[in-house]
């Protein structure tokens, strides 16, 4: 049941978080931070059992692996540029969140380009000549 | 890294605040300034440690590398 030590992680920082934003804001922050990548980290563990078995089933189904690997690197940029702009958002710097977020939907656009030009071609190849 | 740590950071900011609040009413400001700065230097370099190890983590498990 680790849903019950994650929500009590979550509960017992946000607790905290209260005290001490009466006091010093600047360690709220630093601790909502902390709390963030914890329950990250432990996350990350599971992703990892998932994509291993995805990582399986692409090999078993003789997809090449250049396409699952850029699909990865894609869900990796949109996580790590999700936390970012959360944390920039507590912190109050709102347009700076969303330049995060639009940086990282760029990247993840640039590392679509190859695939869909390979759509692109495979759609010219299967039309007929001179039409 | 483990849970404790949630408590280091919540201890330090209590304490930093009460060392704080003393030294204000001392009429030392300077100090108690510099003792909220290395508080925070103290806080962050945790926090910047475990973001290290997150991302690291992150790149093995996307393939990055």
């Amino acid at each position: 049941m680790e849903i019950v030590q994650i929500a009590g992680i979550g509960l017992l920082a946000a607790i905290l978080m209260l005290v001490l934003k009466e006091q010093r804001p600047l360690f709220a922050f630093l601790l909502a931070m902390f709390t963030g990548v914890f329950i990250f980290l432990m996350m990350l563990g599971k992703i990892d059992a998932v994509i291993g078995t995805m990582q399986q089933l692409a090999e078993r189904s003789g997809i090449p692996s250049v396409y699952l690997k850029t699909i990865l690197k894609m869900i990796g940029i949109a996580y790590i540029a999700e936390f970012a702009s959360q944390i920039i958002r507590d912190a109050g710097a709102e347009s700076v969140a969303s330049k995060v977020e639009f940086a990282g939907k760029v990247l993840i656009l640039v590392m679509a380009v190859p695939i869909i030009n390979v759509i692109v071609e495979t759609v010219v190849g299967l039309l007929p000549a001179g039409g | 890294m483990d849970i404790s740590a949630i408590f280091q950071i919540a201890g330090i900011g209590i304490i930093v605040a009460m060392i704080h609040t003393v030294l204000k009413q001392m009429g030392k400001e300077d100090m108690a300034h510099w003792v909220t700065l290395i508080g925070f230097v103290v806080v962050l370099f945790m926090v910047v440690r475990m973001l290290n190890e997150l991302f690291q983590e992150i790149k093995t498990i996307f393939l990055f590398q």
